[in-house]
């Protein structure tokens, strides 16, 4: 299980897995906005995305959990 | 009947029309579609496009001294200083020194690419322009529009408009001259270096910040003091919470009623006359210089500065010292992002982004307690 924390604060824009995805190391996962700027946030590690913590239009601070894959 | 026609066209501007009014018209135009089409800085391009445009109209008396409306905006609000302090009030109202104060070695990236300006100022007195004229060009490297209209506004009255308009424009286009300039000033390892740990800043650190940079900056350098000054009091407006009226008032009402004035009347200054002389063009060159040097003195302090840190910072955040916030920021993230998709610089790009208007700011004012 790990966690794909978020690694700075901004507003979740658009996510683009689902629960149940296989996802790839450096796959997109979730597009932050930040000052404006659309960021996308890669995984981490390798596997099936468990559950996806955060909603659309949700903010997020440095560190909340995003996407949890095993 | 015929003779009242033969007067109004007479008394009227058609016939005193020049080929130099028409040229600035084309420039006043140009401005107008870079603003309106492509939306490049439109909040200055449009009002100074404007300006340019209805000041090369002839016989209006718009900038007619103690007369003309244009004038009064330019003389009241630019040439008197009040200006463009104010509109610094509304940027610190804006502006978050968080990433600053979380890395306050990002305070030295901030005046690391202020060395850029001083390559500059020599390039340019090379070129032949004179001293003051060559600190007012130089500044432009700071991308910083109000700050390169003080410095114009005091040290170089006559080339304000054409250094504005050239700061405003490569500001827009800091995305195309940044990366090449980063990509060729760094190997791919370092642009891959990933940078954790932006620690939480308290608010109490975030309220002292602006009354001790205030205090510091003025007493080292007195002639930065009306732009620090009015800076950091809306920083403190912002950060202490308690006058949120202020704060909008800043941000906002003050904010965009200066910012409409300061681009009518920057437009104004620019008459044929003044703009359509060749070392003009030479200006053109000289800022893209200043951006140029300036991305690469940043750059290259961060390199210095990694050879002595265990950290290791990721050096592209040294370009974010070129203080077009938050633009070059987000420049210095994409960069970083193509090089490592695990790095993610922009908050910490952030940090020498606001320093480096702290630092524009503060060479501003040396260049002119040294020149004035």
């Amino acid at each position: 299980m790990a966690n794909l924390t978020s690694p700075m604060p901004g507003k979740v824009m658009a996510i683009k897995v689902a629960v149940g995805d296989k996802v790839e190391v450096e796959d997109e996962l979730i597009i932050l906005e930040a000052l404006k700027m659309e960021t996308p946030i890669y995984a981490e590690d390798a596997g099936t995305v468990a559950a996806i913590k955060v909603k659309e239009g949700e903010a997020v601070k440095v560190g909340d959990v995003l996407v949890v894959i095993e | 009947m015929w003779k009242a026609l033969q007067d109004l066209i007479y008394n009227g501007g058609v016939v005193r029309l020049l080929p130099g009014h028409v040229i600035m018209w084309a420039i006043a135009f140009t401005l107008l579609y870079l603003a309106v089409k492509k939306r490049y800085e439109p909040l200055l391009l449009l009002p100074i496009g404007f300006g340019i445009l209805v000041v090369n109209l002839p016989i209006t008396a718009l900038m007619e001294p103690n007369q003309g409306l244009l004038w009064y905006f330019y003389h009241y609000g630019i040439a008197s200083g009040i200006i463009p302090p104010l509109i610094f009030l509304g940027l610190g109202a804006m502006t978050d020194f968080g990433p600053v104060i979380a890395n306050p070695k990002t305070l030295l990236l901030g005046a690391g690419a202020q060395v850029g300006l001083y390559f500059t100022f020599f390039a340019t007195l090379l070129a032949g322009f004179n001293l003051r004229e060559a600190a007012a060009i130089a500044i432009i490297g700071g991308a910083d529009g109000p700050t390169t209209i003080y410095v114009g506004s005091v040290l170089a009255p006559h080339l304000l408009g054409a250094t504005a308009v050239v700061a405003y424009t490569y500001m827009a286009l800091v995305p195309i001259i940044q990366p090449p300039i980063m990509r060729l000033l760094t190997t791919k390892e370092e642009r891959r270096i990933v940078m954790r740990n932006l620690r939480p800043v308290g608010s109490l650190e975030k309220i002292l910040f602006p009354v001790v940079t205030a205090v510091v900056v003025m007493l080292v350098v007195p002639a930065a003091a009306p732009l620090i000054s009015m800076f950091m009091l809306g920083n403190l407006f912002k950060e202490s919470g308690v006058v949120e009226r202020l704060t909008r008032a800043s941000e906002n009402e003050i904010m965009n009623a200066t910012t409409v004035f300061l681009g009518i009347a920057v437009g104004a200054t620019m008459t044929a006359q003044t703009f359509l002389q060749p070392r003009v063009l030479f200006i053109f060159f000289m800022g893209l210089f200043a951006f140029a040097a300036s991305t690469a003195t940043g750059i290259l302090l961060a390199k210095v500065m990694n050879l002595f840190l265990k950290e290791k910072i990721n050096p592209l955040i040294g370009a974010a010292g070129v203080s077009a916030v938050p633009m070059s920021a987000r420049v210095v993230h994409k960069v970083g992002s193509e090089a490592n998709k695990r790095t993610y610089l922009l908050m910490f790009a952030m940090g020498p982004n606001v320093a480096g208007v702290i630092g524009t700011l503060v060479a501003a004012a040396i260049f002119i307690s040294m020149l004035k």
